[in-house]
């Protein structure tokens, strides 16, 4: 059992990372009122956008495996960083600025995202020319899985607390500093009166406009990361089309599940990706069948968790009031 | 007195959404001091002008000096910086968040958000005022009147130092009104300009030094209150001479039957919390039946039973069809109490939330009542539409026309729409909740006017009220609900306004425990 235990934690780990990135910025996105259905595209745009911006980095070398560290990450991040950004941008401007429906607007930008990640990620493939649908881009992805060099004496603690990129941990404090701010500062306090009731929040002189925009194209830059981690840790730098799947729909369902509160996500998020990669670790000998109904437990709990959830009744468990609707001070 | 600014000086202020015009070329002075009231029908611009004030609004043009100095509003924000603090009709509150969490919300104090400090501070302010608040206690938890206590606490510890009410009292009880006037009061003695929108001229004698009255959105003169009369600022507001009296002639008693009884009533909401406790009354054909309660004692909760809207715990409803002929109302389908003659038309509480479809025009609004008709799947929409436009044009409602979406009308106009149909459809028991919540005095008794009528034509009219002036004016007999039992039913002619409020806030008034 313990063996199990220590190999398959650190599996669920680095499953629910990209998972913990895309609530966590869901949580955030939501606070301000904006519920934003094109996590899912978000992340797929943060993922190829750091794939272009390795590929072309290390493209640009010689020798890929004697790139300079620094940049080998700084360009990944920053692409990515930038590309959730302007995908944040695009759905504030709609929403926000225009008003357009945000369910709508959320799952055009899904539809968008995945659509600009399948067709950069077939370009890229195009270009190298390679026999495999995929792009191999291991000298970066060996620099986002540095481990600490110390981590793999330890035997069973560095396993299952030590084998982790450093996007890993970043997830995990950004969790904890989006929880503390949410709760413990007036930014935070501000946020949460903007989902809440913005005509109460712009009556009390907080500027809705860009706590709106603020707060989503952060939770866009911070699941943006997730569509990363997948990619560059995760997937060990390999990018194929339509690999990184459902993750952002499951981040939105841990949204709900987590009840809006990124601390908890951390465990939650953990495990869904247990969740995730289970059947793998029960044994279903040749019948393939059982294995696909194993597959289907994220999604069986997901829907279970939104049963329960609808049950609740304590008025601090509900999503935030204005959620989902757009908000025009002269409307009557 | 020296010769001081005024606190604001508002010139020629004009405002307009789309085509409506909601204020002309007003001008006013507000002073130090001085508690005014801003006096008008519904939609003759009081609270838009205020809004201008407090930055909700921006005016399209006119100038607002603040101690003499000209002033931009664009925001709440800069209505805060000049000290102005206005408490709207609808609280501006954070339901999830605690008294003292909203009292601080979009304050830019320097440091790190101290909520422990925040509540000291809070308390301080509450003792001086002689407020009573708990600084903890989560908003969704409190009473319309706690509420409004946060909100007035709110803007004097931003240091307001101009405040503004909108129709304060609408939901208050006559106690609970002569604490906030006592409040107000303080406030004035205190130097700080206090600012008061409402449309019940008894207040305004009660409470203001100086009457400003507007009609049809433009500044029509101003009296000191001392010197006026209730007729006097009544033929103001309105623009011609009113006759102050609701009609209250006395029930048929020729055809007068019992045409609804309720026995013991008892119902639950979906919390599981009793919202009726073993209520048990009749309403007879002729008469309007009055129900008066502090907001939320179950006056909903009864007609939504009567109605059929409302799963019942216990007890029944019996509708006398004639004098032999009796159904049971309770587990009936809502649309087959229609579809057996026993047409019940409900004026909800909330306007916009049940009763009409705001995005839809006043038209579509009417069908609501009529699409079901007619054997084919089309509908008629021309019968609509002459309803429409008989009702816009009988209750005077202020539209640019009946395909205007009924979102944008304003709150007075909605109601008359609803009313309206309600009272279009011919039904043998009207229930109204809050029929003239909101409306001007001169709308207010064409609604009472239409009761009078249907009345007059023997039906049953359940009235759910707020003010208790009008309950005892217009109605027959008076039930009071007190936490949603019956705390006793009285005469509407020889009760008195103290004896009803006593009963609403105590059951049976203090007398019988």
């Amino acid at each position: 059992m313990f063996d199990f235990l220590v190999s398959f934690i650190p599996r669920a780990v680095v499953q629910g990372i990209p998972l913990l990135y895309g609530s966590t910025g869901e949580i955030v996105t939501e606070k301000s009122g904006n519920l934003n259905l094109g996590i899912p595209g978000v992340m797929y745009v943060g993922g190829i956008c750091g794939v272009i911006g390795s590929f072309l980095y290390e493209r640009s070398l010689a020798d890929p495996s004697q790139m300079n560290a620094a940049l080998g990450i700084l360009i990944p991040l920053l692409c990515c960083l930038l590309g959730s950004l302007l995908m944040g941008l695009l759905y504030c401007f709609l929403t926000v600025t225009l008003r357009a429906n945000q369910n709508v607007t959320g799952l055009a930008m899904t539809t968008f995202g995945v659509g600009v990640g399948n067709f950069f990620g077939g370009s890229l493939i195009k270009l190298t020319g390679a026999d495999v649908p995929s792009i191999a881009l291991s000298a970066t992805s060996n620099l986002y899985r540095t481990r600490l060099p110390f981590a793999a004496g330890l035997g069973w603690f560095g396993q299952v607390f030590l084998s982790y990129g450093f996007l890993a941990y970043a997830a995990i404090i950004i969790a904890v500093l989006v929880s503390y701010v949410l709760n413990h500062t007036r930014m935070g306090l501000q946020l949460r009166a903007v989902g809440e009731d913005p005509a109460t929040a712009d009556a009390a002189g907080i500027n809705i406009t860009r706590y709106k925009f603020i707060a989503t194209c952060a939770g866009c830059m911070i699941a943006g990361l997730g569509g990363l981690y997948y990619v560059m840790d995760y997937a060990n730098g390999v990018w194929s089309n339509d690999a990184f799947g459902d993750r952002g729909w499951l981040a939105i369902a841990l949204v709900i599940f987590t009840i809006w509160r990124p601390n908890v996500s951390i465990g939650a998020s953990i495990l869904f990706g247990g969740l995730y990669i289970l059947y793998l670790f029960i044994p279903t000998g040749k019948d393939l069948a059982v294995k696909e109904l194993y597959k289907m437990l994220p999604y069986v709990v997901t829907i279970v968790v939104l049963v329960f959830s609808s049950l609740r009744n304590k008025r601090e468990n509900q999503p935030p009031e204005s959620l989902g609707l757009p908000y025009f001070r002269e409307e009557r | 007195m020296e010769a001081t600014q005024p606190a604001v000086r508002l010139r020629n202020i004009s405002k307009s959404f789309g085509q409506v015009q909601a204020n002309t070329d007003v001008s006013l002075d507000i002073n130090r001091g001085e508690v005014l009231a801003l006096l008008g029908e519904n939609g003759s611009g009081k609270t838009t002008l205020m809004n201008m004030l407090s930055g909700i609004y921006f005016p399209d043009s006119g100038t607002i000096e603040i101690d003499g100095k000209p002033v931009v509003i664009g925001s709440p924000k800069d209505a805060f910086d000049y000290g102005i603090g206005m408490i709207h009709q609808h609280f501006k509150l954070v339901n999830v968040f605690t008294a003292t969490e909203n009292i601080v919300l979009g304050l830019k104090e320097p440091g790190k958000l101290d909520l422990d400090a925040a509540a000291e501070k809070v308390k301080q302010i509450c003792d001086l005022y002689g407020f009573d608040v708990d600084p903890h206690q989560k908003v969704y938890d409190m009473s319309v009147s706690q509420k409004q206590t946060v909100e007035i606490v709110k803007l004097l510890y931003r240091g307001a130092e101009i405040l503004i009410l909108d129709e304060p009292t609408a939901v208050l009880t006559p106690q609970e009104t002569e604490k906030l006037f006592a409040v107000l009061r303080n406030m004035r003695d205190d130097g700080k300009a206090v600012i008061i929108i409402t449309h019940k001229l008894n207040e305004v004698k009660d409470i203001s030094d100086r009457v400003v009255v507007l009609r049809k959105g433009s500044y029509v003169g101003e009296l000191v209150t001392a010197d006026a009369t209730t007729q006097e600022m009544t033929n103001m507001m309105v623009g011609r001479q009113v006759s102050l009296n609701i009609d209250r002639p006395d029930p048929e008693m020729k055809y007068r039957m019992e045409r609804i009884s309720v026995k013991n009533l008892t119902v639950k909401n979906r919390e599981g919390i009793t919202k009726l406790d073993d209520v048990s009354f009749s309403i007879f054909t002729g008469e309007i039946l009055g129900i008066a309660g502090i907001s939320g004692s179950g006056q909903k909760e009864l007609l939504e039973a009567i109605a059929g809207l409302q799963p019942v715990e216990n007890g029944s409803i019996e509708y006398h069809v004639d004098d032999e002929t009796t159904e049971q109302l309770i587990g009936m389908d809502p649309l087959k109490i229609a579809g057996m003659g026993v047409v019940l038309s409900f004026v909800p509480e909330d306007r916009l939330g049940m009763g009409l479809v705001g995005s839809m025009d006043i038209t579509d609004n009417m069908m609501l009542r009529s699409f079901r008709n007619g054997p084919l799947p089309f509908t008629d929409r021309s019968e609509p539409r002459h309803l429409a436009e008989l009702v816009v044009d009988e209750l005077d409602v202020n539209t640019p026309g009946v395909a205007t979406p009924v979102r944008r009308l304003s709150g007075g106009n909605v109601q008359k729409v609803l009313v309206g149909r309600e009272i279009a459809a011919a039904p043998t028991v009207l229930l109204s909740a809050y029929a003239v919540r909101g409306l001007d005095v001169n709308s207010s008794y064409v609604i009472y006017d239409l009761l009078n009528r249907q009345k007059g034509n023997g039906v049953a009219v359940v009235y759910v009220g707020e003010d208790l002036d009008v309950l005892l004016e217009l109605c027959d007999r008076i039930l009071v609900l007190c936490g949603g039992k019956v705390s006793g039913i009285v005469d509407g002619r020889t009760t008195t306004k103290n004896e009803v409020g006593l009963m609403m806030t105590r059951l049976g008034g203090g007398e019988v425990a």
